[in-house]
């Protein structure tokens, strides 16, 4: 289970929009389980259909996230028009199996957040609360 | 000093579990190869068939994006800092 809170989800959501026509994509942290921050990151590869956190900023935002004695607990990015469902692409470049994979969609309104862990190219949902 | 070497989550089972291994080398390639010979099995994780960095992994030296400096010639300093995060990168299509 992800816990998020309201303040988190409608920051992820405002990133997500200000990113269009863009992906827009970041870092929640979190201990046991329980988001304690909201990284928003540059995407490397601006694109509607792609995203890939800038590498100097995935080394500021997992340097802060250790330094800060947290966890990386979602890694999320948006979906501008398609539903919150990882996409082929998001299976083959997963590679952080104990982080889940949050997808923010835009193609719905309100939009539509889900998670999911992505470990050997399977998915699994994870239940995500946003309290 | 040795070279601190920081592996990220998907490799630490490789390691024994551990979060950094300690190496030795003046190239990030010479300290990459010193870590590869007692984890054989890290290899094919962070280079390609063609021996360069694999494309979806970023190796930092001193908080440097290899890929922006000298790649696998980059020096590292004695008692450096090498780190290697994989991307986190996907999309839609």
């Amino acid at each position: 289970m992800v816990t998020i809170s309201r303040a988190i989800a409608d920051q992820i959501v405002a990133h997500a929009r200000e990113g269009l026509p863009d992906e827009a994509c970041g870092i929640v942290a979190g201990r046991d389980g329980t988001a304690t921050r909201f990284h928003p990151a540059v995407n490397g590869d601006p694109s509607p259909f792609r995203y890939s956190i800038e590498s100097r900023d995935l080394l500021r935002i997992v340097t802060a996230i250790d330094d800060a004695e947290e966890d990386v607990l979602a890694i999320y990015h948006s979906h501008t028009m398609s539903p919150a469902f990882p996409s082929r692409t998001d299976v083959d470049l997963a590679f952080w199996p104990d982080a889940a994979y949050l997808i923010v969609s835009l193609a719905s309104d309100p939009p539509d957040l889900k998670t999911f862990t992505i470990v050997d190219g399977r998915i699994a949902r994870r239940e995500l609360v946003i309290s | 000093m040795p070279i601190k070497l920081r592996m990220p989550p998907i490799l630490r089972p490789q390691i024994g579990g551990a979060r950094e291994v300690e190496a030795s080398g003046a190239t990030l390639q010479d300290v990459l190869d010193d870590v590869f010979a007692r984890f054989p099995g890290v290899r094919s994780h962070i280079i390609d068939d063609a021996g360069a960095i694999n494309r979806f992994v970023n190796v930092y030296v001193q908080n440097e994006d290899v890929r922006l400096g000298d790649g696998l010639s980059t020096a590292v300093p004695d008692g450096g800092t090498v780190i290697v995060l994989p991307a986190m990168a996907g999309g839609a299509a």
